[in-house]
């Protein structure tokens, strides 16, 4: 962070150069401004008039099918506003962004680098607020929202679930910098690992066959990396997108061991020290003297994923400033040096491979015993895909990013789903669950465009002499198949 | 093919072949139809400053790739040996049994040809730098040399498992871990910017981290591919002055590759010269820098030619450096009159 100006990312500062030189000669010719307005006013509608070839028969025209063939019906009003609304976003983005020297988007860029660099302790002080908040939020759920407390906590559930995911696919992305894309696997041989012990041996409950989950998927995680070790760039990604398909439809096919596409059901609840979170006498209600409520196996799987989630990030942070976890990030920056420098790259790899699929497999475990049920359908390559998504776009290799993108991503998704708000302004037709996946695209793609290496892209270093200094993305290299 | 080795010192054994650290003998690296490198065999003193120079395309890095296990050699015989002497019994033995290494003590005997590149480094400890600089650009400088340090770290954190649980023992080691940072960062004149990411740093500095992070490993030979490539004459001199440092300090043998003649002439105890993959010289600086080999093969001429050309003469003079002006000038005139008449 030397410098506000320098931490604008280049596509933000790409179109500034290009608006220099074609500005040039129109201010040369009429003063500064009005050549701009002008071009702009011009550049407007030339973008208006492609909107309206292109819109006629996709807007303009409509075919229903009618007795006797289709019916074609004319919408000039919704043609005519498509037009209006292209021109005058084109407008607005000319004038306030393409072409002008001081762009919206550079001044709200310097804005929010000059708040954190205001700020020292911001990110700090962030990380303790979202701890605090993580641990009362069932209290504060179960005073406030009463009425709705079980789909809050369901959904915090859901996002820790997908937090501690991100946490753990950062190690082999983000520090290893080894592109997983089929990391869902080892969430899947998690699941089906529980799944399976305790379905089959009555004796195995959640908390002995969590380790048990963990050991398996790391050692499936050796079993993907092994294969992997010499690949490098798109075919790493692509070996390990196929690992995670393979998983999937040997589930899928292995009908006598896994059920197959029906799936195992009846996955045993997790117990508090042998108590079972139920209405019986022998319930930890009843134990411990108070009343029942359904709502408290939710807060209970609430904590044992914000606890899974929360050792997931310690060890994390551990391993970060042991020798291990720097041989990762060294391997991500340049392997060949790593060598040169006695470290043993093959089982160095490895290792990262086993410890993220371990965390993974720990998840998996949890998803089962909070599902009840799990079948095939829960491990598709989607999975991988948001799992992923959330790394990259909380930042490589940065834990606090990996959960604000988590909430934003999953919490997001969610909350697309009640905007029943908007069916006032477009009528009581529109469906807003049907645009959910559209808004959300949009969403990652400005989100890209404006940050390219993620919400958090500087990089904290492991260990200090005098001065802790944040290093910038630019420096920090991807690693493999980026 | 090879010369026999030029012996300043009359007949007795120059000190590299009867203490070296390093024997490269009948090295052959083929790729493809291509002789990289044909044939060569050469001895790094224990304790010396050995210099390999050649023209560009003389097989120079191909004989450091081969060393340092970046290639795995189509002939010949890599030892390394850690204590005194040649240990030719043992080198023998070890060479029939197909074992990679065999350690006893401080001494040591180890075929670099069998061993991967990472064991050669953390084993038979051979540190080696790189042509184009490889730093962890997105780490520290501090980061870089705790890196290097790997090997012995993860001994310390208990493989790990010592150091999730946070024991007092790796920390401990941490720290010394970064006591001996500081000291080589200080040697490099590097310690103002240890918390900045090595990318940051301008090239000399980057140069000299790379040579800073390579001594971490605590080597017994470093090998150096061009180390002074790029630097100024003050930053050339400064590695020469660190390099000797290295030398009788640390009592590390440096192996390095140069084209800087006056980094070479002026701190080599011994320089081998290859061209087109083969040892065409051998001796200390004084002989190499009037073998009319030498002379030859920097300006392309036919190997028994004379040169009889004054401005000729004068290039081959500015070719081997400034440093031998003073002595190759009347030396080489006075050789090269006397065989015109």
């Amino acid at each position: 962070m030397a410098s506000p100006e320098a931490s604008i990312p280049a596509s933000v500062q790409k179109p500034m150069g290009a608006q220099g030189r074609a500005a040039a000669p129109g201010g040369a010719r009429s003063g500064a401004g009005e050549g701009g307005l002008a071009g702009s006013l011009r550049d407007a509608a030339l973008a208006a008039f492609l909107a309206g070839v292109l819109g006629f028969f996709f807007i303009g025209l409509r075919a229903d099918i009618a007795p006797g063939g289709l019916d074609l019906r004319a919408r000039w009003g919704a043609w005519i506003v498509s037009i209006l609304v292209v021109f005058v976003g084109r407008l607005a983005l000319n004038l306030f962004v393409f072409r002008t020297s001081k762009p919206v988007t550079k001044t709200i860029g310097a804005r929010l680098t000059g708040l954190s660099d205001a700020v020292p302790g911001l990110g700090k002080w962030l990380t303790r607020a979202l701890l605090v908040f993580a641990l009362v939020l069932p209290f504060v759920v179960t005073t406030f929202f009463s009425s709705r407390d079980r789909q809050i906590i369901d959904l915090a559930i859901l996002i820790m679930t997908y937090v501690m995911l991100g946490w753990g696919l950062n190690i082999v992305v983000g520090l290893a910098g080894l592109l997983d894309l089929g990391y869902v696997a080892f969430y899947a041989v998690g699941a089906y690992s529980f799944a399976l012990l305790a379905t089959h041996f009555e004796f195995i409950g959640f908390w002995t066959a969590l380790p048990l989950a963990g050991l398996l998927a790391a050692m499936w995680g050796i079993i993907l990396g092994f294969p992997v070790l010499r690949l490098r760039g798109d075919y790493l990604a692509i070996v390990t997108l196929a690992f995670g398909e393979i998983i999937r439809v040997v589930l899928l096919n292995w009908y006598e061991f896994t059920g197959g596409p029906n799936g195992i059901s009846g996955i045993p609840k997790p117990t508090f020290f042998g108590l079972e979170l139920s209405r019986g006498d022998d319930g930890m209600a009843a134990f411990f003297g108070f009343e029942y409520d359904p709502i408290q196996r939710f807060i209970y799987l609430y904590y044992i994923i914000l606890l899974l989630a929360l050792i997931t990030n310690l060890v994390t942070i551990r391993l970060r400033k042991l020798p291990i976890g720097r041989a990762w990030e060294a391997m991500r920056e340049d392997e060949i040096a790593c060598r040169s420098l006695g470290i043993n790259t093959r089982n160095t790899k490895l290792t990262a491979f086993a410890i993220g699929a371990m965390f993974g497999g720990f998840a998996g475990s949890f998803f089962a015993t909070r599902q009840g049920f799990i079948s095939p359908e829960s491990f598709t390559f989607l999975e991988s895909a948001i799992i992923l998504a959330i790394v990259v776009l909380g930042g490589l290799g940065s834990q606090i990013g990996v959960v604000v993108a988590a909430v934003v991503m999953i919490g997001g998704m969610e909350l697309l789903r009640n905007l029943d708000f908007l069916t006032y302004i477009f009528g009581p037709d529109f469906d807003p669950v049907r645009y959910r996946m559209l808004i959300f695209g949009l969403a990652m793609v400005f989100i890209m465009v404006w940050k390219p290496r993620g919400l958090v892209a500087t990089r904290e270093p492991s260990a200090v002499l005098k001065e802790k200094k944040r290093i910038g993305a630019d420096m920090v290299a991807q690693g493999e198949g980026h | 093919m090879t010369t026999e080795p030029k012996l300043s010192a009359g007949a007795a054994t120059p000190r590299w072949q009867a203490d070296p650290i390093l024997s490269v003998e009948r090295l052959t690296m083929r790729f493809g139809g291509l002789v990289a490198v044909g044939d060569v065999s050469f001895d790094v003193g224990r304790g010396d400053i050995t210099a390999l120079i050649g023209p560009n395309g003389a097989g120079k890095t191909t004989v450091f790739n081969c060393v340092t296990g970046f290639y795995k050699p189509t002939e010949g015989r890599i030892v390394m040996r850690h204590g005194a002497g040649r240990q030719d019994e043992t080198v023998r033995q070890l060479t029939d049994s197909g074992l990679r290494w065999k350690k006893e003590g401080d001494s040591g005997v180890f075929l670099l040809e069998r061993m991967p590149d990472y064991e050669i480094a953390s084993k038979a400890r051979v540190a080696r730098t790189f042509q184009n600089i490889r730093l962890f650009g997105g780490m520290t400088v501090l980061e870089n040399l705790l890196v290097a340090q790997h090997n012995p770290l993860v001994v310390a954190s208990g493989f790990t498992f010592g150091g999730i649980l946070g024991l007092p023992s790796y920390r401990k080691s941490e720290r010394e871990a970064i006591d001996k940072a500081v000291y080589w960062l200080e040697r490099t004149q590097l310690v103002d910017r240890a918390d900045d990411p090595a990318a940051d740093l301008p090239y000399g500095a980057q140069r000299r981290l790379e040579i800073a992070r390579a001594m971490c490993t605590d080597p017994h030979l470093l090998c150096l591919d061009e180390p002074a490539a790029g630097l100024n004459p003050r930053e050339s001199a400064d590695l020469n002055a660190l390099l000797k440092f290295i030398r009788d300090e640390h009592k590390t043998s440096v192996l390095l590759i140069e084209h800087d003649m006056g980094v070479v002439m002026e701190i080599s105890d011994h320089i081998i010269v290859l061209d087109y993959g083969v040892k065409i010289s051998d001796g200390d600086a004084e002989s190499v820098k009037t073998d009319p080999k030498v002379i030859a093969a920097y300006l392309g001429v036919e190997e028994e030619e004379d040169i009889d050309v004054p401005e000729v003469l004068e290039d081959v003079v500015e070719t081997i450096g400034e440093v031998a002006v003073g002595s190759l000038q009347p030396d080489a005139k006075g050789e090269n009159r006397g065989g015109d008449k």
